[in-house]
């Protein structure tokens, strides 16, 4: 039964989700859908990182580098024209497996490029080799050693970005070709797809999200939690908190990749705003004002802040905006705006007081306890 | 590459490397005596640099200086009295946030106030074209000022820390914030100084090296990667070594623009970083009690 309790809020969000859509409708303003969208899929970025902040209490300031390496990724794979090598055989093979697909640029050519089915996975995956590559030796870090490594790795995938012919520089990649999917449902930014696209988004939000409160709920969780609350207790108890910290820190890098890549099919395009260093701390200022250890609290803020930013709410001090969210946050509300009575977050770590000593052993108790019986 | 292109790069790299070390004293001096990284700290030499600017419009270049030196200074104290004060037993990894969040907010603000123009200061002496030969190598006199400078603040900072009341107090909270109170030494205003003194000389190296790299609202943050970077190369807190690990890093670059684009300059610093992270967090000239820091 405790299983369907977690995902009664995932359906009542889905319900919300549609009754959005109905208001939005009534109201005449559908094109706001667009940026709803785009929201979501910047928020799965932000899911992805509240668990490796908030649950595994570790900080990763280049969430940024990960999203873009997933939306960078699709928009080389699929744009890259392999119309020159039309007569070899590997294409002639790949294209009788499916993997090539046949579409016209904007001046009307003939491209051939790989599906992005295949961009998609392949995405995926080579975020997750690097996020194992440069997770390895930087998880281990800890406090602002850690904070300054995942900084230090999103500057280099910036600098890499602006620097290679093959990722356009300063320019980014544009035109992708639609993302289609099964059916007739592709992931495509233009007018006519919007409420798909809308429902789309959310699916993959909302779908991240049971994965991830499965996640929390389940031994992984619980294992986190207490590595977050005392890692050397954690360690004591047997729980390998290196292999831990480092899969949810993979898990996480995966998620931004998946954003990354769904929302530069839909904007048909990327370029380098997306891997700034703004662009990492934004994330982590959505996390904060969440709640931390608050999925929910970080999706919802996570669409909702991204959504007015996107707007042009905030105009010329969208990032002062986030700037002031952070400090506000972490001196008057460090538990977030969406309060949560159950609520741990990283930032009582340092204070190392008797309630965080009786936290620990509670936490353990309730680990040893759940896990052996 | 002949001996005076040599010479050419090591000066440039030697230059540039006396700024990074000024700004990983100014981790250093937060570090010692709060345990922040303070990620502001790029942002005092630019706010430094622009006071100085607009100050240099109405009054004499040194009066501007001395000026900004001042007012970043006071900036620098303010910062501490409204925000890091203010909030009690906080973790480590609040205070980077909070720090992190007035980068921005400083950023942020100095491109309201100076819009993204890129200015500097005038020449301190001579013009842009004058030059000094040395050993076959051309450079502006200006590298003989960021250099004097750069010699004189590690200096007044040395006998400072080891010579005045105020400084050893300082020091004694650096070493044990509890034991150096009971001893009679406010450690709160000692917090206060330790970010003002930050400031200052940020502003005072911000200034200095403005005609030479000229100032924009946002090379804050990419000083402060670099400063960070030295200060770790150097041991977190050990600001002689900083000075070493700032001209190693300088040098680096410098040669590699002869190597590498110029646009990846930026990431030589960066893998200097993840490889010291990884391999030897305590920084090249590691002392047994600093490794202790590594886990804080």
């Amino acid at each position: 039964m405790k299983r369907l309790c977690i995902h009664y809020p995932v359906l009542a969000a889905a319900v919300l989700v549609v009754l959005l859509h109905l208001v939005l409708a009534a109201t005449d303003k559908t094109f706001y859908m667009t940026q709803i969208t785009m929201s979501a899929y910047y928020a799965l970025v932000v899911i992805g990182l509240c668990l490796l902040m908030g649950y595994a209490g570790q900080i990763s300031l280049g969430h940024a580098g990960f999203f873009a390496i997933g939306g960078y990724t699709v928009a080389v794979l699929t744009t890259y024209n392999l119309s020159p090598y039309r007569e070899s055989t590997w294409l002639g093979s790949l294209r009788s497996l499916g993997l090539i697909v046949q579409w016209q640029d904007l001046y009307g050519q003939e491209v051939l490029s790989l599906s992005p089915w295949v961009a998609f996975v392949a995405a995926l995956l080579l975020t997750a080799l690097i996020a194992v590559a440069i997770g390895l030796p930087v998880i281990r870090l800890k406090g602002h050693y850690l904070a300054m490594a995942t900084l230090g790795f999103g500057l280099i995938i910036y600098r890499i970005v602006l620097g290679a012919k093959l990722f356009g520089q300063a320019d980014g990649i544009s035109n992708l070709p639609a993302f289609h999917l099964v059916g007739g449902l592709q992931v495509n930014g233009r007018a006519p797809f919007r409420v798909q696209n809308y429902y789309l988004a959310w699916a993959a939000v909302l779908a991240a999200m049971v994965l991830s409160l499965n996640l929390i709920h389940s031994r992984v969780g619980r294992a986190l939690r207490s590595i977050h609350q005392s890692e050397e207790a954690a360690h004591s108890l047997g729980i390998d908190t290196y292999r831990y910290k480092l899969a949810t820190f993979v898990l996480s890098a995966v998620l931004a990749a998946v954003g990354g890549a769904l929302l530069t099919h839909y904007n048909g395009s990327i370029g380098p705003s997306e891997v700034t260093v703004m662009k990492s701390v934004r994330y982590v200022a959505i996390v904060a004002v969440g709640g931390m250890a608050n999925l929910w609290g970080a999706m919802v803020m996570g669409v909702l802040l991204n959504f007015l930013s996107l707007r042009g709410v905030f105009g010329s001090f969208d990032d002062a905006v986030f700037g002031a969210i952070l400090i506000g946050v972490m001196l008057f509300a460090p538990q977030g705006l969406l309060r949560v009575p159950r609520l741990r977050g990283i930032l009582f770590v340092g204070r190392a007081s008797s309630l965080a000593f009786q936290r620990v052993v509670r936490g353990c108790t309730t680990y040893v306890r759940r896990s052996h019986g | 590459m002949n001996f005076a292109l040599f010479v050419q790069y090591a000066l440039s790299g030697i230059t540039v490397g006396s700024v990074y070390a000024i700004v990983a004293i100014g981790f250093n001096i937060i570090y010692c005596t709060t345990g922040i990284i303070n990620f502001a700290q790029g942002e005092f030499l630019i706010v430094g640099a622009m006071t100085a600017i607009s100050l240099a419009q109405v009054v004499p270049l040194p009066v501007a200086i001395l000026g900004a030196v001042l007012i970043t200074t006071a900036f620098g104290a303010l910062i501490e009295l409204v925000f890091i004060r203010q909030v009690h037993n906080a973790s480590v990894l609040r205070l980077i946030i909070i720090t992190i969040g007035l980068s921005i907010l400083i950023r942020e603000a100095m491109l309201h106030v100076w819009d993204e123009q890129v200015r500097s200061l005038p020449y301190f002496t001579g013009t842009a074209v004058s030059t000094v030969t040395i050993l076959g190598a051309h450079i502006s006199p200006q590298v003989l000022w960021v250099l004097g400078v750069s010699a004189v603040i590690v200096t007044a900072l040395t006998l400072f820390f080891r010579y005045t009341t105020v400084g050893r107090a300082m020091r004694a909270c650096a070493d044990d914030r509890m034991a150096a109170r009971l001893c009679g030494v406010n450690d709160r205003w000692m917090v206060t100084l330790s970010f003002m003194l930050s400031a200052g000389i940020g502003a005072l190296a911000g200034c200095v090296v403005s005609p030479i790299t000229q100032t924009q609202y946002d090379m804050g943050a990419p000083l402060a990667i670099k400063g960070f970077t030295v200060a770790i190369l150097g041991g977190l807190g050990n600001s002689m070594a900083a000075v070493a690990a700032g001209l190693f890093l300088g040098l680096l670059e410098a040669f590699v623009v002869s190597v590498l684009p110029a646009s990846y300059k930026e990431v030589v610093a960066i893998v200097v970083l993840l490889l010291i992270l990884v391999f030897r967090p305590t920084g090249l000239f590691a002392r047994r009690e600093t490794s202790a820091l590594r886990t804080a």
